[in-house]
């Protein structure tokens, strides 16, 4: 059996899952420490903008708040077909530990961008279709942690909750391509679109650093989160044994 | 560093993005407590997945 194949399924034992996650977890929390200083040290340096001043700072934490608020939901439609199809045992402890994450970079992302907006377009909304497509994101976070709450079951909320994601990862190319299709007061793509970048290398680069660091945050979010939901589990089926064995006491 | 005219929307985000921030480690660190001490105190009960099996065997 492949190498990649053998080490899939041994992370498919959660008691393996949460021993890779404590050696994982103090490295990668360093290089998250490690990648600011260095991202927030390239944000002090940055120019300002010719056109937008100092106010391009934003920027800094406003594009990697909104990647993230996709890069959760993508995860998270990975996981739903690996509920759905492959019925991988940790595929719905990958979700619902994505899901608040998610719903608080694309909290972050909207904060952000309504500051950003009111000194630049003069107002801290618009009902254009980045801005709406981003807080129908939002909304979708907020569904999707409700639907976790609301079904005790966590294998049929599993199910029900990877269908709904399936169905709102529609609005993932939608929220990308916004800018393109329709006619927004938010600005065309400058970081990720054919051609190249039409950022200087000067602010290019601090926010490469800062895309990293805040990936790297997520990850180490997630997996603490994922490490909790494994012993939530736990308690869950220790809670059902204690009750059985009182009931046949 | 010169923030210009625009400095209280530049300082207000990153101050909602450190609160964001700190809110989900927050988060994290003190489920983690929480979790922890609930399966301690079901350790202290001798109710474990281990004794279940082997109640389960026997």
């Amino acid at each position: 059996m492949p190498m990649t194949t053998t080490s899939l399924i041994d992370l498919a034992n959660p008691s393996r899952f949460l021993a890779l996650v404590n050696r994982l977890s103090s490295w990668l929390a360093a290089a998250t420490v490690l990648a600011f200083a260095v991202g927030v040290f390239g944000v002090y340096l940055a120019p300002d903008d010719y056109q937008q001043g100092a106010t391009v700072k934003i920027m800094f934490i406003h594009v990697p708040a909104a990647w993230l608020g996709l890069f959760a939901w993508v995860l998270m439609s990975i996981a739903a077909l690996g509920t759905l199809v492959w019925r991988h045992p940790l595929a719905d402890v990958a979700a619902k530990a994505a899901a608040p994450l998610g719903a608080a970079f694309t909290l972050m992302c909207l904060i952000t961008g309504s500051l950003w907006g009111r000194p630049m377009w003069g107002t801290y909304w618009v009902w254009d279709a980045r801005l709406t497509s981003e807080l129908v994101l939002f909304l979708m976070y907020l569904g999707v942690i409700a639907l976790w709450q609301t079904i005790d079951e966590p294998t049929r909320a599993a199910r029900i909750v990877a269908v709904l994601t399936l169905v709102g990862a529609v609005n993932i190319p939608i929220i990308k391509f916004s800018v393109d299709w329709w006619n927004t007061l938010h600005q065309p793509a400058s970081v990720l679109r054919v051609g190249g970048s039409t950022i200087h290398p000067t602010i290019l680069m601090p926010l490469i650093a800062m895309l990293v660091a805040f990936t790297l945050l997520f990850l180490t979010l997630h997996l603490a989160a994922m490490r909790n939901e494994i012993m939530r589990r736990r308690i869950r089926s220790l809670l059902m044994l204690q009750a059985s064995a009182t009931a046949g006491a | 560093m010169n923030l210009g005219p625009h400095a209280a929307f530049i300082v207000t985000a990153y101050v909602a993005a450190l609160v964001i921030v700190a809110a989900l480690i927050g988060w994290v660190v003190l489920d983690r407590r929480s979790l922890s001490r609930m399966l301690d105190e079901f350790e202290a009960q001798g109710i474990t997945r281990r004794a279940q099996r082997v109640s389960e065997e026997q």
